[in-house]
C-alpha cells in the first residue's frame, strides 16, 4: 500500500464513478431492451447474442462508411432482427421462449464471430463523447467526464419508456399482454403481434449497447468483447423488478462496482482482487436475496412470463 | 495396423534405441513437402499470443517445401485431439504446432499415436520420459520486459508506471519484475503500479485499468493479457505511453507507442528443419535473447535516440549473458532480502524463475498469494 498520488484517493472514488459511468452503458440499454420485452410476456435470453452481433454490425458499419452513427443503427437493425426471429419463432404453437433465446444466443454470437472475423485488425471511427469535464483542467476529470451519448440516450429513454407504460394505450396493451392474456384478447388486441412488436424493440435498444461496446468503451471489435454482459443485463432485469428507471440505477451500481477492483489496484490494494473484483455478483445476489420472499412473486414479474408462470 | 512400413520403422526404432531419428523417414520426406499444421485457441489476428504464432507461422511457410495449414478457436478439450488427429489423417500433416498451453496433454496422446508426426508446443512443459517426437519450448519474456522497463523508465514524466498481468502466474510476475528492475535501472525512484485482473481476456476490465491507472498519474503502462489491444488503445486515447506484448503492435498507437516484449516462436522452423533433415532437436528448449527465443519490437516514433541506444545497448549483455536479470542486493517489495548483495541468478535458471512469488522493491501491488 502506498499514499495514492495525484488525485489520491478522491482519484479511486471518482474512477470508480465515472467507471460506472463507462460501464454500464451496455447493462442499461440490455436490460431496458428486456424489461419491454418481459413486460410483454416472454423472455428473450438471447440478448448477449444481439449484444455481440450489435457490437460487430456496429465496428462493421463504422469501418466501411465511416460514420459511426450509421453503425448504431445497424447495431440496432441487426438486434432488431434477432429479436423479430426470436418473437416468429416463438409465435409458433407449443415454442418455448427460453430455449429459442438460448439458439439465438449461440446464433448470434456465432454470426458476429463469422462475420467479424476480418473487423478484428481495422479500426472504425468512434462516437465522439460529450464533455462535461470543461470546468476542470485536472486531465483525468475532463477524460472521466467525456461521456458516451448512448449514456445520454439510454437514460432519456429509460425515462421515456418508464412513463409511457403508464400513460399511453401501447404502454397499457404492452403490459396486458403480459399480465393477463385473456385480457388483452378481450379488449381485442392480439396478444401475439403486441409480443412481437415488443421483441424486436427490445432487440433494437440492445443492439445499440453492442455498439456501445464497439465504438465507445472500450471501442474495439474483438471476440472476448461482451463476456457476459448481455447475461448479466437480463438479471439485472429482475433486480429492477422490471422498472426501467430502476434499470438505470440498478445499471450504475453495476458499472460502479465493477470499477471498484481496477480502482483499489492502482493505489497498490491487491489483497484479494478475486473477491473484489466479483462484488458486483456479489451484491447483485445479495440485493436479490433481500429482497425476496418466498410467499409472494416478485413485485412487478409480468404474470404472464415463464419465469412467474 | 502392421504393414510393412510400420514394422521397418519400428525394428529400426529399436536398433537406433535412444536416438528418435531414423534415416527411412528422411530419405522419405526429406525432398518432400512438409505439411505443418498450427492450431489457435482463439482468432489469428487478435494483436495477441495467437498472433504472435500466426507470425511465426508465415515465416514458417517461408522455408522451403513446408506447406501450411491452420484452425483457428480450437478449445483447451478433447476438441484438440479431434482437430489435430484430423490434420493428421485427413490433411496428411508432419508437424503439429499447438500453440495454447492447455493443448498439452492431448498432444502427448497423439504424440504416442503418431510417432512419424513431429509435435510442437509453446510451453516448456516437456519431461523425461515424454515421447521423443514432441517439443516443448517458450521464451523468458522477462528479458524483453526489462528493456521495456528502460524505455519506460526514460520516458515517464511522473514516475510512475504501470503494470497490468492476467493472473498470478509465476512469468507474469517475472515480467512485471523485469518490467520495474529495468525502468529502476535508469530512474532509481521510479515505482510500477501492479494490477491483476485475474482475466486471461477481459476487455472492459482492462481498459477500466487503464483509466485508473492514468487517474492515478501513472503514464507508461504494459499489459500482460491475452491481446493487448485494448489496453493500448485507451492509453494512446488518454494520451499516455506503452509498450506492446507478444507481438508487434505499434499500429496501435502511433504516437505512445514505446518498443514491445515479442516472443519468437518461429524458432520452431529450426526444429522443423532438424527433425525433417534426420538432425537432433531439443525436447525441451528455453531461452531469452542469448539464443534468439525473444525479440524486442521495432521501437515507436516518439521514442529518442538516446533511449533506444541505452535499451539496445542493455539487449547485448542479455545476448552475450553478460548482464543477469535477478542479482544482489535484491529485496522485494515487502522489504524482505530476497537476494543478498554478489549472488546472481542466472538467466536461464529455469528453477528459480518458476518459483517467483514475489514483486521486486518499486512495485506497488501484491502477488495476491498468500
Amino acid at each position: 500500500m502506498t499514499e495514492a498520488g495525484e488525485l489520491g484517493w478522491w482519484g479511486v472514488l471518482f474512477a470508480i464513478f465515472a467507471g460506472a459511468i463507462r460501464v454500464s452503458t451496455p447493462y442499461l440499454l440490455v436490460s431496458l431492451g428486456e424489461t419491454i420485452t418481459e413486460k410483454s410476456g416472454r423472455t428473450n435470453l438471447g440478448l448477449e447474442g444481439t449484444l455481440v452481433l450489435g457490437a460487430m454490425c456496429a465496428f462493421a458499419t463504422s469501418v466501411i462508411t465511416g460514420s459511426p452513427w450509421l453503425g448504431v443503427l445497424a447495431a440496432g437493425v441487426a438486434g432488431a432482427s434477432l429479436g423479430l426471429l426470436h418473437a416468429l419463432i416463438c409465435n409458433l404453437p407449443r415454442v418455448n421462449d427460453i430455449a429459442v433465446g438460448i439458439a439465438l444466443f449461440l446464433l448470434g454470437v456465432g454470426l458476429a464471430f463469422y462475420f467479424g472475423k476480418p473487423f478484428i485488425e481495422p479500426r472504425a471511427t468512434m462516437l465522439t463523447g460529450i464533455s462535461l469535464g470543461f470546468w476542470s483542467d485536472h486531465p483525468a476529470i475532463r477524460s472521466g467526464l467525456e461521456v458516451n451519448p448512448l449514456f445520454f440516450l439510454g437514460l432519456l429513454l429509460a425515462i421515456f419508456l418508464q412513463w409511457s407504460l403508464i400513460n399511453t394505450k401501447w404502454g397499457l396493451y404492452l403490459r396486458m399482454a403480459g399480465e393477463s392474456e385473456d385480457a388483452a384478447r378481450a379488449v381485442g388486441r392480439s396478444v401475439q403481434s403486441v409480443r412481437t412488436y415488443a421483441t424486436v424493440f427490445g432487440g433494437f435498444i440492445s443492439g445499440l449497447g453492442g455498439a456501445s461496446l464497439s465504438l465507445f468503451y472500450p471501442g474495439n471489435w474483438n471476440e472476448g468483447l461482451s463476456s457476459g454482459q448481455g447475461l448479466m443485463a437480463i438479471a439485472l432485469v429482475i433486480f429492477a423488478r422490471w422498472n426501467p428507471v430502476r434499470c438505470f440505477y440498478a445499471s450504475l451500481l453495476f458499472g460502479g462496482a465493477s470499477a471498484i477492483g481496477p480502482a483499489l489496484q492502482s493505489v497498490g490494494i491487491n489483497q484479494g482482487y478475486y473477491l473484489i473484483n466479483a462484488a458486483p455478483y456479489v451484491f447483485t445476489l445479495g440485493l436479490l436475496i433481500y429482497s425476496s420472499s418466498a410467499s409472494y412473486r416478485l413485485a412487478g414479474a409480468p404474470s404472464e412470463l415463464s419465469l412467474s408462470r | 495396423m502392421i504393414s510393412r512400413r510400420n514394422v521397418l520403422t519400428g525394428s529400426a526404432g529399436l536398433l537406433l534405441a535412444g536416438g528418435s531419428i531414423f534415416s527411412d523417414r528422411v530419405l522419405a520426406q526429406g525432398k518432400k513437402t512438409t505439411t505443418v499444421g498450427f492450431l489457435y485457441a482463439a482468432t489469428r489476428n487478435d494483436y495477441g499470443f495467437n498472433q504472435s504464432f500466426a507470425v511465426a507461422a508465415r515465416r514458417i511457410a517461408q522455408l522451403p517445401n513446408m506447406k501450411l495449414i491452420e484452425q483457428e478457436r480450437v478449445p483447451e478439450t478433447a476438441q484438440a485431439e479431434r482437430a489435430m488427429e484430423s490434420m493428421i489423417q485427413i490433411d496428411g500433416a508432419n508437424v503439429i504446432v499447438g500453440t495454447s498451453f492447455g493443448y498439452w496433454p492431448f498432444i502427448l496422446n497423439l504424440a504416442k499415436k503418431y510417432p512419424d508426426v513431429l509435435f510442437v508446443h509453446g510451453g516448456a512443459l516437456w519431461k523425461d520420459g515424454d515421447p521423443k517426437n514432441a517439443i516443448g519450448f517458450r521464451g523468458y519474456m522477462e528479458e524483453p520486459h526489462y528493456l521495456c522497463g528502460i524505455a519506460a523508465g526514460m520516458m515517464t514524466k511522473t514516475g510512475k508506471i504501470g503494470f497490468i498481468g492476467s493472473k498470478p502466474l509465476f512469468f507474469i510476475f517475472n515480467n512485471c519484475n523485469g518490467f520495474t528492475l529495468g525502468a529502476r535501472s535508469v530512474k532509481p525512484n521510479a515505482t510500477c503500479q501492479v494490477v491483476i485482473t485475474g482475466d486471461w481476456d477481459n476487455p472492459v476490465k482492462e481498459a477500466e485499468t487503464v483509466n485508473a491507472l492514468v487517474d492515478q498519474g501513472v503514464d507508461v503502462i504494459v499489459a500482460n493479457v491475452d491481446s493487448p489491444k485494448v489496453a493500448i488503445e485507451t492509453a494512446e486515447r488518454r494520451g499516455i505511453l506503452s509498450c506492446g506484448y507478444h507481438t508487434d503492435l505499434s499500429a496501435l498507437a502511433p504516437k505512445g507507442f514505446l518498443t514491445g516484449a515479442e516472443w519468437n516462436w518461429s524458432k520452431a522452423g529450426e526444429f522443423i528443419e532438424s527433425w525433417r533433415n534426420g538432425k537432433p532437436y531439443p525436447n525441451l528448449q528455453r531461452g531469452g535473447f542469448s539464443n534468439n527465443m525473444v525479440t524486442l519490437s521495432a521501437f515507436g516514433k516518439s521514442v529518442p535516440k538516446e533511449v533506444q541506444d541505452a535499451v539496445l545497448k542493455a539487449r547485448e549483455g542479455f545476448v552475450n549473458d553478460s548482464f543477469k536479470l535477478y542479482k544482489g542486493p535484491l529485496k522485494d517489495n515487502q522489504g524482505n532480502e530476497v537476494l543478498a548483495a554478489g549472488r546472481e541468478i542466472s538467466n536461464s535458471d529455469n528453477a528459480f524463475k518458476v518459483n517467483v512469488k514475489f514483486l521486486v522493491e518499486g512495485a506497488i501491488g501484491s502477488t495476491g498469494l498468500k
